[in-house]
């Protein structure tokens, strides 16, 4: 047997003999005492597999007839999600180490897992079955991981939302992909892109396949399931869906606008203008008047994405870096909020935003942390927000495109207003209905705040690391 | 040479060191660390002037032009990038000794000039950044480069002119001082732009080879206003420079910033934050050289002026730092003077070695004037001269120290100011007689102000202190000493073999018709200011009333404040900001208000959208993919 196919796999293969591990020693420690080593061991295992995908020389070139690619643009998009995953898992524990969910600690990791190998499986498709699959594995589990606190009415209405909305989704997704079939005769990006053309077919099944990802990156009107979900999921799901879940989805649609629907750019250039807009400015109005803190994220992560869009629409390499570095600035800036916002949920059970009030004065650090997060979402210099939201504009600029620009830029201003509310809260507003009491952090989660800390700040000034994404191409 | 780069960063870290740390750091421990760490910087500056100098020419006969460290930091095109790097040439070379050098001495002085003062861990960390800007500043391999590095020093002058901020005029000061340079750095900046639009490159080494003849060939045939680009470009330039190196009349912060601790403005008046301009015009001087000499013939005039426009306000102040605040002024405008006068090449090039070389020499007698003035204050507590006299018998390292100084920045035999001002006057005597007229009748005026200053302080009558003053305590003596015989010996160097304008070294020798005209001159200075000052009597006071408009309007220097403010306050603030701001306060934020209350209002109008209901969300998410086919079927 030719195992050369496989070694083309290598990080499929590493994240699933991490799976392996984790799951069979959460079955064998099971309730022992040997559970207590459950965490570091996991984060270790999943530590090393991301130094590897980093380390590792690139496979490039194509496996199993085309059906599996791999590039050195889709092992740097895996290699982006790996260090959201990990942030993640290291802000979880301390909320997993609960009374309810102690005793299901393994499952959380071994379900992610699960969840994100079928993200590497949808970077690296080269057929829409295999993408459909992918999409498939990263969805249903995701499921699980909403409605993990399953004594919490809220958490598990998250579950069946998002399974309900999910199962369209996919079902509509389908519908459109048989119909990109029926046109073309073939599943495999290579052999469909010469093929696409502007019939009504391929343009219907575009139409309800970008539906089906518009649902995982949360774009309006594909949107209204996030808030909900986001609200009643436990904070790290939060955290896994505003940002691995939704990078994966955008740069499975980068790719295959790319790859497949290249020779149809005039069509899909519209749906996404108009789309892009719309996410833009309903994520942030209804930003404006959330209470709740997830929630807020919940839209604002919406009106982010609409951002990343404008990177996406134009399809250029450009473009592709700028979404590629834009996902890497969100994905540092949203989780050092998420990891806040955790703690302080694990400590008072509190997610409003006017718990909040007075943060400064009973812990300066967090709110230092919770400041530049916000700071570096609504893109203020010389934090990263503010690069990357500059290049992405400007990849957009580049092609001519100033009213999106335009649009995009009036839209930051009213993000900032929103986003200093939380900031004014922070370091203002008097103490009154806050918690009033110091936060103690367990020292997993100050790894990932300090390390996203120091993303937010160095992501702008080493210019290297711009420079890195932009060498590599399509 | 790459351990270069670390005399640069190494200043840096001690200010996140002490910024982060002055909560918890004992302000000795921050002082000790902060001092040690220039004192590293200080010797591997040394090691690098010692390696750099004594490999000696290359073939072509110059010192070579070293890039020791680059990194690139943004990148707009092949050429077009922005770098951060070392550069090392001759004059970088002797710029990193003579900053480190002085920001070593206020270092050390600091410890017990600032003994017990509240912010003592904040005032190390403020040396720290600024001595890093200055450096940055110094090794900058592109111009762009400089202009951050030259942005980092307005700002952390800013931080240590403030330094008292409990003071109202400390905070005006530091205010100002702020808003003039920049103010002129917007001139720097648009010369940068322009320079860079039609040259493509930041870099010095392509802008200043060959003869700068890509400026030259790149700049050629565009104009403006009747005058060419290049002369825009590099007038523009000098705008930067005059405002950092406080020439006329954009000098006016200079003497407030006297509100500093004394040795901020040792550090930053006498080495290195006022000579950035003229450091920036020999920076740039093949550009101006061959593309806009009429800038040059421009830098010589306003230097003159200044020059003798300084010295005369500095003869009537009362003060002790502001008329050494007007003596530098006078000093730097020297420098460009001979930056002004000079050629390109060999003897030609005299000014330009003349203006280094003074540069040279001033950092270390300008500093230890600075220092032993800040010792004096910090004995009589007072700036006024009203309140010394006689103090030679109380503080005699101070004294002596000081008279060293002063003979020094007179211009006699053998300190190190003979030197380098002999050079200067030859240069600008081969160039402009009136120049040259101009220049020796301020040497004169150097002399009489600086030995009035000396007397004032040191003789004349002996006043009834209080408490008996008495010498410093030994870390601000030791770094008097050690600048005192910098004073003397820096003079002797055969500095035209190690700073040229092309970097060729060659022989300068002492033009001696010239400097005994040099020396007469100075002579006659410290003659009448020993008539008049080195014993109390009643003449100063008779020839004041006798000159009584000329006093008048010299000791409040000339009206040039007031004149600024009538333009600022009278003509821009009403004209110009009173309508700007009505159209901003109406038109732009009503229309920013607008927005917001739009959007409020939508806000809560579509806020029942979102029901909770996964039917209403499903059918929202038909509905989409409806108008989407749709749409697509439409266009």
């Amino acid at each position: 047997m030719d195992l050369s196919n496989f070694m083309m796999m290598y990080q499929e293969l590493g994240l699933l003999v991490v799976f392996v591990v984790l799951l069979l020693l959460d079955i064998c420690a099971g309730e022992t005492r040997a559970m207590r080593w459950f965490r570091p061991v996991a984060l270790i295992l999943f530590a090393v597999h991301t130094v590897a995908g980093f380390c590792c020389p690139v496979p490039a070139g194509e496996a199993f007839g085309g059906m599996y690619v791999s590039s050195p643009l889709t092992v740097l998009m895996k290699n982006v999600l790996n260090l959201g995953v990990l942030v993640v898992f290291l802000q979880a524990g301390e909320w997993l180490h609960g009374k309810e969910t102690a005793i299901r600690e393994g499952e959380y990791y071994v379900i992610t897992l699960a969840t994100l190998l079928g993200m590497y499986l949808m970077i690296s498709a080269g057929n829409f079955m295999l993408l459909y699959i992918g999409i498939e594995l990263a969805s249903l589990p995701t499921a699980c991981l909403a409605a993990y606190n399953k004594y919490k009415a809220k958490s598990a209405e998250a579950g069946a939302k998002y399974i309900l909305m999910s199962t369209l989704a996919s079902g509509v997704m389908m519908f459109g992909l048989s119909y990109l079939y029926g046109a073309m005769g073939t599943m495999y990006f290579a052999d469909m892109r010469p093929l696409v053309t502007a019939d009504w077919m391929t343009v219907l099944g575009f139409a309800f396949f970008f539906a089906g990802l518009g649902f995982k990156i949360s774009l309006v009107p594909f949107h209204m399931w996030a808030p909900d979900v986001y609200e009643g999921a436990p904070t790290a799901t939060t955290a896994y869906l505003s940002v691995v879940s939704k990078a994966a989805g955008c740069f499975v649609l980068l790719l295959t606008l790319h790859h497949v629907f290249g020779n149809i750019a005039q069509v899909w250039y519209y749906i996404l203008w108009g789309v892009t807009v719309l996410t833009i400015v309903v994520g942030n109005l209804f930003a404006i008047r959330q209470q709740d803190i997830k929630r807020f994220f919940a839209y604002s992560s919406i009106s982010q994405a609409g951002y990343i869009m404008l990177g996406v629409l134009h399809g250029t390499e450009t473009g592709l870096s700028a979404v590629i570095y834009y996902v890497l600035v969100y994905l540092f800036s949203n989780m050092a909020a998420f990891g806040v916002i955790a703690s302080v949920e694990n400590r008072t059970g509190r997610t409003d935003i006017a718990a909040y009030n007075g943060f400064y004065k009973t812990n300066p650090r967090l709110a230092l942390v919770m400041m530049l997060a916000v700071f570096s979402l609504a893109g203020i210099p010389p934090l990263g927000g503010f690069f990357s939201k500059f290049f992405i504009f400007a990849s957009a600029a580049a092609e001519g495109d100033y009213v999106l620009v335009f649009i995009a830029l009036l839209n930051t201003i009213i993000s900032l207003y929103y986003y200093l509310r939380i900031v004014k809260a922070m370091f203002i507003n008097g103490p009154e209905g806050g918690i009033g009491e110091r936060i103690r952090t367990d020292g997993y989660n100050c790894v990932s705040l300090v390390g996203c800390t120091a993303g937010i700040l160095l992501a702008g000034i080493l210019s290297g690391l711009y420079g890195y994404i932009g060498s590599i191409g399509f | 040479m790459g351990y270069t780069v670390y005399i640069i960063l190494i200043p840096m870290l001690m200010f996140l060191f002490l910024g982060l740390g002055s909560k918890w750091l004992a302000p000795r421990v921050a002082g000790l660390f902060g001092t040690l760490g220039m004192g590293v910087s200080a010797a591997l500056a040394y090691l690098t002037a010692w390696n750099y100098f004594a490999a000696g020419v290359a073939a072509d006969g110059a010192y070579p032009t070293v890039t020791a460290w680059s990194v690139e930091w943004l990148r707009f095109t092949d050429r077009l990038h922005i770098d951060m790097g070392v550069l090392l040439d001759p004059i970088s070379v002797m710029m990193l000794v003579v900053i480190t050098t002085v920001s070593l001495m206020v270092h050390i002085y600091s410890f017990g000039y600032m003994k017990g003062e509240r912010g003592f861990q904040r005032y190390y960390a403020f040396l720290s950044l600024f001595s890093f800007s200055m450096l940055g500043l110094v090794v900058a391999t592109n111009i762009f480069q400089m202009y951050i590095f030259w942005e980092l020093v307005g700002a952390s002058s800013y931080l240590l002119i403030g330094f008292y901020y409990t003071r109202p005029a400390a905070i005006a000061a530091s205010k100002k001082a702020f808003i003039v340079t920049r103010f002129a750095d917007l001139g720097f900046l648009i010369g940068i732009l322009i320079l860079s639009y039609f040259t493509g490159t930041f870099d010095f080494g392509l802008l200043t080879a060959d003869d700068a003849s890509l400026a030259v060939t790149s700049l050629a045939g565009s104009s403006f206003l009747g005058l060419s680009a290049a002369t825009w470009a590099m007038a523009l330039l000098f705008m930067g420079a005059a405002g950092k190196s406080a020439m006329f009349p954009l000098h006016i912060w200079l003497p407030d910033a006297m509100e500093g601790p004394t040795p901020v403005s040792a550090l930053i008046h006498a080495a290195t934050m006022v000579v950035a301009g003229v450091y920036l015009v020999a920076r740039m001087f093949p550009l101006y050289y061959f593309a806009a000499p009429d800038v040059l013939t421009l830098i010589t005039y306003v230097g003159a002026f200044t020059a003798l426009f300084a010295a005369l306000i500095a003869i009537t102040q009362t003060d002790i730092k502001r008329v050494l605040a007007f003596s530098t002024i006078s000093q730097i405008a020297y420098m460009m003077v001979a930056l002004g006068v000079s050629g390109m090449g060999g003897h030609a090039g005299e000014g330009y070695t003349a203006s280094m070389f003074h540069l040279f020499t001033h950092a270390f007698f300008k500093a230890l004037l600075f220092l032993g003035a800040g010792s004096v204050i910090h004995a009589v507590h007072s700036n006024e001269m009203e309140a010394m006299g006689g103090l030679r018998r109380y503080m005699p390292v101070t004294h002596w120290t000081f008279l060293i100084a002063c003979l020094a920045i007179s211009g006699i035999p053998p300190f190190s100011g003979f030197f380098s001002k002999d050079e200067i006057l030859s240069a600008a005597f081969g160039h402009d007689k009136v120049v040259f007229a101009v220049l020796l009748l301020v040497a004169g005026l150097t002399a009489f102000y600086m030995f009035r200053l000396y007397y004032r302080i040191f003789w004349s009558e002996d006043r009834a202190y209080e408490k008996k003053p008495h010498d410093a305590p030994a870390t601000m003596l030791v770094p008097l000493v050690i600048l005192a015989l910098l004073s003397v010996t820096t003079g002797w160097l055969p500095f035209s073999e190690l700073v040229s304008s092309d970097a060729v070294p060659y022989a300068l020798g002492i033009n001696w018709w010239i400097a005994a005209g040099g020396i007469l001159v100075s002579l006659a200075g410290i003659a009448v200011a020993t008539r008049l000052y080195c014993r109390a009597n009643d003449l100063p006071a008779r020839l004041a009333a006798k000159w009584a408009g000329f006093w008048r309007a010299a000791s409040h220097r000339f009206y040039i404040d007031q004149a600024w403010l009538f333009v600022t306050k009278k003509i821009i603030f009403r004209c110009v900001s009173t309508p700007v701001a009505w159209f901003d306060r109406h038109a732009i934020d009503g229309g920013i208000s607008g927005l917001g209350t739009g959007t409020e209002r939508v806000s809560e109008s579509i806020k029942k959208m979102q029901s909770g209901r996964v039917q209403t969300y499903a059918t929202f998410f038909m509905w989409g993919v409806l108008i989407i086919v749709v749409c697509v079927f439409i266009f």
